[in-house]
């Protein structure tokens, strides 16, 4: 676990134990002095919402072994009851600060949690994988029709300025909300983190790993999925709360299967083996979302090349690829894989210019208007009806990608040299 | 009501073959390999693309040959080149893996074609009513559909119960290892399968495409219905899946013809419902209306009451 890893056990400060905590606080109470723009603080404000949002998918997938394809649900429907709770308490008048509305959305996600859970969380595997994409569709289609509660198409909205002032702030400013954001998502991190230290948090990795063994030394294993899966539920709904309130619109996308979808990609994108992994994995999904998509209008595209290239080359993710170098850099050898990463890393950016460039291009034919031929790409004008660009962004693919892996099996010798070495110091 | 009957009848029969021609192949990936393949809708979307381009260059014709055969290609280079390399690390991993290419399908679509709908429709000659019954005119084009699904269905059969290659096939899904044992190349029969059952699915959408439009979305409109299919017929079983294509496919062409609610329910045995009242919904939505979400409801409860389906004989 990568903050376990970082914070020494027992004897030292209090201090000292939670360095890496007390590090994140500091950085996102600086962050929006640094990143003042209120593009800036929205891009924040959604990377706080994924970032919950991510971890309680991972206590699923990650630490309890259960591939769900319908967490939306949860995070869908506890955006719809905080925005009930928002709506009653503006149009009604009564003390409901805002701050406690997202409590709502986790009640309702541990609630639904504790309802499907009951029964989807007999086994693990393929037939929850199942179940779970079966609770998705039926909660879309159905939030599509019962429209007094959903809104339907058009989904549901409220105005978060209406409610009781907390302690005289509105919240009608990007930054108020930002820091009522941030904060629920340190303390929702902070609770998960704790959640997967307690003895249920271990069983839920003992029931993952060998769920017959864990049965035998006493733990249900049925019980111990159902109150991760609660567990997950309530964070989901705390997510959906907070997004509630800081688009303060919900509709069907909330719940709906591509929700599910994106953040199985943040959650393994990250590395589903680490507690930190969602995290890394929420704040690059949403930086690519939100700055990509600025460039590029197949932006998801790429994100779907990361996401397939994550799953067959590094299944620990970026997290893992982090770890695995870090006792490395402990013995302060990174310096012995530069040239092997070079070697490896210029083809393999040729490489991925060729592939963006051939992509673009093919995007262009099909987007552009009837006359036009030129496009604008990596600070050149190019003409799409030439060959030349075609043939130069195919060598380049093609070119870069052979001399990469060419090259890779050197990287992978020096790495394995350099943490047998690291290795080796570790055990003396 | 009798030509209510006959149509849905006759929909629920072109719409379940249609399903059936893609959990056909789904269900045999997955009783080889134990793979659920996300991706299988996605091919059938590719297909009906595919088909598309085909046609406007040469005609409907050469496109329902060439666009599932070019599905096939990209099916056995996903299994060869991606799936067996993922493979190593469990079937949770080959489940994300195929949701991750059934997304770069859908993205590539839209990076290809665009996001608007094609306008790719059936041949002139099909474009006729067949006949017309009490003044409902039964297209030619959905026969010719009925038509192609039963084809396939009768040559699958054939297929794996008459020929050596299906004796291999069958003989592969229980035991893998002796077959190997035998000199067989397993893995070269597992491409094979999977190849054919994407070109199965790429048909599926060369004939779906212009009766069912041509979208970016299609795949999600069928995708997890095929799975519903499959795991309701019974995983690994063909006739479990035709079974189940049929029963899907009539459930939700006939819930759609029924206009009738739990108020009107009501209504006969002499209660009346509050209008006003937050849970009218609950009361005042039709059969015709809850109709996408029956097979999901079949879903949940199948697995939670019969793991094995409807026909199966193993567990998911």
């Amino acid at each position: 676990m990568a903050v376990a890893n970082t914070a020494a056990p027992g004897r030292s400060s209090f201090l000292r134990r939670n360095a890496i905590w007390w590090a994140a606080l500091v950085l996102v109470v600086l962050l929006p002095q640094v990143a003042r723009s209120g593009t800036a603080i929205a891009v924040l404000n959604q990377m706080c919402i994924m970032v919950i949002f991510s971890l309680s998918y991972n206590m699923l997938l990650g630490q309890g072994g259960m591939l769900s394809f319908g967490h939306a649900v949860y995070f869908g429907l506890g955006g719809y009851f905080a925005m009930h709770l928002i709506q009653l308490a503006g149009g009604a008048g009564f003390f409901m600060p805002l701050p406690l509305t997202p409590i709502a959305g986790g009640l309702a996600g541990l609630f639904f949690g504790l309802l499907f859970g009951s029964f989807s969380t007999n086994r693990a595997g393929t037939v929850f994988a199942m179940i779970s994409l079966g609770i998705g569709e039926m909660i879309a289609a159905s939030s599509l029709i019962f429209v007094k509660f959903s809104g339907g198409e058009e989904g549901i909205t409220a105005d978060r300025t209406d409610l009781t002032p907390f302690f005289g702030h509105r919240f009608g400013s990007e930054v108020e909300v930002y820091y009522l954001i941030a904060g629920w998502m340190m303390l929702s991190a902070w609770l998960m983190y704790r959640f997967s230290r307690t003895p249920l948090g271990r069983m839920a990795n003992a029931v993952r790993d060998n769920p017959e063994r864990a049965e035998f030394v006493g733990y249900s294993q049925r019980r111990v999925r159902l109150l991760s899966f609660m567990a997950a539920g309530f964070f989901a709904g705390i997510a959906g709360g907070l997004f509630a309130l800081n688009y303060e619109i919900v509709t069907e996308e909330t719940v709906n299967l591509v929700t599910s979808g994106i953040v199985l990609l943040q959650a393994y994108i990250g590395g589903v083996g680490f507690f930190a992994g969602p995290i890394v994995g929420a704040v690059v999904y949403t930086l690519l979302q939100t700055l990509l998509s600025n460039y590029t209008e197949i932006w998801a595209f790429y994100v779907g090349l990361i996401f397939v290239a994550t799953v067959m080359y590094a299944p620990t993710g970026l997290t893992g690829i982090i770890m695995m170098h870090l006792p490395i850099y402990r013995v302060r050898k990174l310096r012995t894989l530069a040239l092997p990463y070079l070697k490896v890393g210029v083809p393999a950016l040729c490489c991925a210019i060729g592939v963006i460039g051939m992509l673009e291009l093919l995007h262009y034919l099909s987007v552009r208007a009837v006359g036009q031929s030129t496009k604008r790409l990596f600070w050149m004008s190019l003409n799409v009806e030439q060959p030349t660009p075609w043939i130069v962004f195919g060598l380049l693919a093609v070119g870069g990608f052979f001399v990469a892996r060419r090259m890779a099996p050197a990287l992978v010798a020096a790495w394995e040299a350099a943490s047998a070495q690291a290795q080796g110091r570790g055990e003396r | 009501m009798l030509e209510l009957i006959v149509f849905s009848l006759l929909n629920g029969l072109v719409y379940g073959l249609l399903l059936f021609m893609l959990s056909s192949g789904l269900t045999l990936i997955f009783s080889m390999m134990g793979v659920l393949n996300f991706a299988h809708a996605s091919l059938y979307m590719l297909g009906a693309y595919f088909a598309y381009s085909i046609s406007a260059k040469v005609g409907f014709w050469p496109g329902l040959v060439i666009a599932p055969v070019l599905v096939g290609v990209v099916g056995a280079l996903i299994e060869r080149y991606g799936l067996r390399n993922v493979h190593r690390y469990g079937h949770v991993a080959e489940l994300i893996f195929t949701f991750g290419i059934a997304f770069l399908i859908e993205e590539s679509i839209q990076l290809i074609w665009g996001k608007q709908t094609m306008d790719y429709r059936e041949p002139e000659i099909l474009s006729v009513p067949l006949f017309t019954l009490w003044g409902t005119d039964f297209p030619a084009y959905k026969a010719f559909m009925l038509a192609v699904s039963i084809g396939i269905f009768i040559a699958l059969l054939l297929v794996l119960t008459r020929t050596r290659v299906g004796l291999i096939i069958q003989a592969a899904i229980t035991h893998p290892n002796q077959v190997a044992m035998l000199g067989h190349n397993v893995p070269l029969v597992f491409t094979g399968v999977f190849g054919v059952g994407s070109a199965l699915a790429g048909l599926a959408g060369v004939i779906a495409g212009p009766a069912l439009g041509t979208f970016p979305g299609m795949a999600a409109v069928l995708g997890s219905i095929v799975f519903v299919v499959i795991v309701v017929g019974g995983l690994g079983s063909l006739w479990g899946a035709f079974l189940a294509s049929l029963l899907i496919g009539m459930l939700q062409t006939f819930a759609v013809a029924v206009d009738y609610s739990l108020e009107d329910l009501f209504a006969e045995i002499g209660i009346s419902t509050s209008k006003t009242s937050a849970l009218s919904d609950l009361y005042t939505v039709t059969v015709a209306q809850i109709g996408p979400i029956l097979p999901y409801l079949l879903l949940v409860l199948i697995l939670i009451f019969r793991p094995t389906g409807l026909f199966g004989k193993r567990e998911v």
